[in-house]
């Protein structure tokens, strides 16, 4: 079932988010965060938390101060491992500790700094490229079957309990686990650590939590015959951090979306922009999928109105994640099924807009997010609000499936609402399996001329924030009706412009030959 | 005079009732007879197992059906006391544009050492919490997001010089009374600079309480579970008083 859409509006469309998306690369590339850097400190092998709990490569920064840290955080702790003979973990835990003074870094020769990292960066890099090549084999071994795959949530707060939970859901046919994290953390400046058991809302994100997880899963997809995905959250503050810890312990899939701590978490927007980057070009060696938040739109306005400003901003994460040298097939925008169960035909927007997102990205895991604003108490009837999503995804073509639960808006799921949200999804997969395939819009229908409709005016957007420059659209509330100022927001104290000298290893390892041109 | 009702099935007092649950057994026949005996337990009669059957390892799914044979007398029941009916977000717009004539200003903060901003972001957030939008979206409220971990003193000097109508003190960490201290503190400052009067002071965090907050001398406080929409009403309703007073 193809839409006849004009292939123009859509290639103009690309073409306007590649636009949009170039100037903000030429600001990142002469900017860095505390972010990224605390992940370069991470990827060479610096963890652990201080006394006070204060994270390590936080405290390295601190004591690096701001005038080193503009040269990157490699170059003086390059320095100190030329100078000790230790190893990075090592003189970071000094430097934190106060045994170490960062003063001695200054003179080191530039070259012996460089040198004395070469082999940690190496050593990073493998062991990210391990984890990629170790989960391409494991789905040659396990296919996780097919599409739209079923992605259902876990969030008790405490990693073992969640354990329990994603453990029965991927026995109920869970494909891909998302572990939701704590209320608030996307705004903590710094990722915890270890194990936790105490949360708000969701469970900590943290290197050891990812690790138990991962594992639990992997016990249980080889029982299955069938591997079962594992995502987390790279956004908020700490989003590059995250994307280390995810490319270090094999995880599968991150939200990541260049704008949503923007618009709907007050994060600073150059913070996130340059953040947003190097976490896409970690994802992108790392072979992680990408979620998109784009259903954010939708949640807090109406789905109907909103509809060209999801397609826009679709365009525009892919624009950013191309910049990154992420390939289509890792790139997961977002939509969701937020229209109101009482409009006349809902349905058929639904469709419009799920299938126009499909023929637009070709190639890209779409993920879908099921109703959340209109869900009430009334759990019958969102068990077959439910189901129509379900019955959208699957004719439409989504890859990436969230199941709605029927107690969406009671509480966060009880281990027998998620089997029961499974059985839905997977019920009306099968039975309406290639309904997609045999039927064809209506021409001029309904459903073809509110696609097209969407395509044009998000064209008409992307047009409007081409002209304005994306940081002075977003100041004047282009997105989402909210307002943010480009100094604004919260990180922004955490952006910094690079040195001259400035050197971040693993950038330049990762750095797509195209991106960051002017 | 009493009115006894029973829950209605098909005919009148018929007790009927559905029930759905998890249980953390294997299915087996057994697990069926557990989950009956169960519902008997809970002083059900007629009690019929409609579906039971295996959901994961170690995990049984059942629907029962069964007759209850508690009833409740409508007459003795006193109406319970009213909280304030939450308006919607579109209500609450319009009520303010009627009543209050004026945008109304709202500061909210984590006070004190308390970083876990959690609580006030839920409620000043644009995205809000349980799909119930933040006050940073209502046309009516002009909102600043403090952050966490501001000093009372600082607090003040910005409810003074930004001429504040609300206040929303947010302390998540309640370790050795700490969150005492820190609203007590907000509380003798509002005061000592002559402002407390002219503001609403509202207290939140998920160990908060109406009564605990209003002891402090608080005008509200709003513990766990509290959507934006709820504060927000308060706020509309109280300011509009104030306007009337």
């Amino acid at each position: 079932m193809e839409l006849r859409i004009d292939s123009g509006i859509v290639a103009d469309a690309r073409r306007l988010s590649r636009e949009i998306a170039a100037p903000v690369s030429t600001f990142i590339a002469a900017h860095s965060t505390v972010a990224v850097e605390r992940s370069v400190l991470r990827l060479l092998g610096v963890d652990g938390v201080c006394a006070d709990d204060a994270p390590v490569p936080n405290r390295v920064l601190e004591r690096l101060g701001p005038g080193r840290l503009s040269g990157g955080a490699a170059r003086p702790i390059g320095a100190l491992v030329a100078e000790t003979g230790r190893t990075p973990d090592d003189v970071a835990s000094a430097l934190a500790e106060g045994t170490l003074d960062a003063s001695l870094a200054d003179g080191v020769p530039e070259a012996a700094a460089r040198g004395a990292l070469e082999r940690y960066v190496r050593a990073a890099i493998a062991r990210i490229d391990g984890r990629r090549e170790e989960r391409e084999r494991i789905l040659q071994r396990l296919p996780q079957g097919r599409s739209p795959l079923l992605y259902v949530i876990v969030a008790s707060g405490n990693i073992y309990e969640d354990r329990t939970a994603a453990v029965a859901a991927a026995e109920a046919g869970a494909q891909i686990i998302a572990v939701i994290r704590s209320t608030g953390q996307s705004l903590l400046d710094y990722v915890p650590f270890g194990a936790t058991t105490e949360g708000f809302g969701g469970t900590y994100a943290t290197q050891e939590n990812f690790r138990i997880m991962r594992e639990a899963l992997d016990a249980v997809s080889e029982r299955l015959g069938r591997y079962v995905m594992l995502t987390n959250y790279a956004s908020g503050l700490c989003m590059p951090e995250i994307a280390t810890m995810a490319a270090l312990e094999r995880l599968d899939m991150l939200l990541n979306d260049s704008m949503y701590g923007i618009l709907f978490r007050d994060i600073n927007m150059k913070r996130t922009f340059v953040d947003q980057h190097f976490s896409r070009m970690l994802n992108a060696r790392a072979g992680i999928i990408i979620n998109t938040g784009e259903d954010n739109y939708l949640t807090t306005a109406d789905a109907v109105d909103q509809a060209p400003a999801v397609l826009a901003s679709q365009f525009i994460n892919e624009a950013f994640a191309h910049a990154a040298g992420m390939d289509d097939a890792k790139i997961g925008l977002g939509d969701a099924y937020e229209i109101d169960p009482a409009l006349e035909d809902g349905f058929l927007l639904a469709i419009a807009q799920a299938r126009l997102a499909r023929q637009c990205f070709p190639n890209a895991p779409l993920k879908y997010m099921p109703p959340t604003k209109h869900m009430t108490g009334d759990v019958f009837k969102g068990h077959l609000i439910d189901a129509m999503f379900n019955l959208t995804s699957v004719m439409t073509d989504q890859t990436i499936h969230l199941c709605g639960m029927m107690t969406e808006a009671i509480h966060t799921p009880f281990l027998g609402d998620r089997v029961l949200s499974l059985d839905n999804a997977t019920y009306v997969m099968n039975t309406a399996r290639h309904f997609g395939d045999e039927i064809e819009f209506k021409r001029d229908g309904i459903v073809e001329r509110r696609a097209n409709a969407v395509l044009h005016d998000a064209r008409a957007l992307l047009e409007r924030v081409r002209e304005m420059g994306l940081m002075t659209a977003i100041e004047r509330k282009t997105f989402a009706d909210v307002k943010r100022s480009p100094d604004g927001g919260r990180g922004f104290e955490g952006v910094f412009e690079r040195a001259p000298s400035y050197w971040n290893p693993f950038a330049d390892a990762l750095e797509p030959q195209t991106a960051g041109a002017a | 005079m009493s009115t006894f009702v029973k829950p209605y099935g098909d005919t009148r007092d018929d007790g009927k009732v559905q029930l759905s649950f998890t249980l953390p057994v294997e299915w087996s026949e057994a697990a069926d007879e557990a989950a009956r005996q169960l519902v008997a337990k809970m002083g059900f009669s007629e009690v019929a197992v409609a579906e039971g059957r295996r959901i994961a390892t170690g995990f049984s799914f059942f629907v029962v059906y069964a007759s209850t044979p508690a009833a409740v007398d409508l007459d003795g029941i006193a109406a319970p006391q009213t909280k304030t009916q939450t308006m919607s977000m579109d209500e609450i717009d319009a009520f303010v544009r009627e009543n209050v004539g004026r945008k109304i200003r709202i500061a909210g903060a984590c006070i004190g050492t308390d970083a876990h901003t959690v609580g006030i972001d839920a409620i000043l957030n644009m995205k809000g919490y349980k799909g119930d939008y933040g006050l940073e979206r209502y046309k009516e409220f002009e909102t600043f997001n403090l952050g966490s971990q501001v000093s009372v003193e600082d607090l003040a000097r910005f409810v003074k010089d930004e001429r504040i109508d609300a206040v929303l003190a947010s302390q998540v960490v309640t370790q050795k009374g700490s969150d005492v201290t820190n609203f007590t503190a907000l509380a003798e400052i509002l005061e000592a600079e002559g402002i407390r009067e002219n503001v609403l002071l509202i207290a939140g965090g998920p160990r908060v309480t109406n009564l605990l907050a209003t002891e402090l001398g608080y005008d509200a406080g709003f513990g766990r579970g509290t959507l934006p929409s709820d504060v927000a009403t308060f706020v509309a309703q109280r300011m509009a008083d104030r306007v009337l007073a």
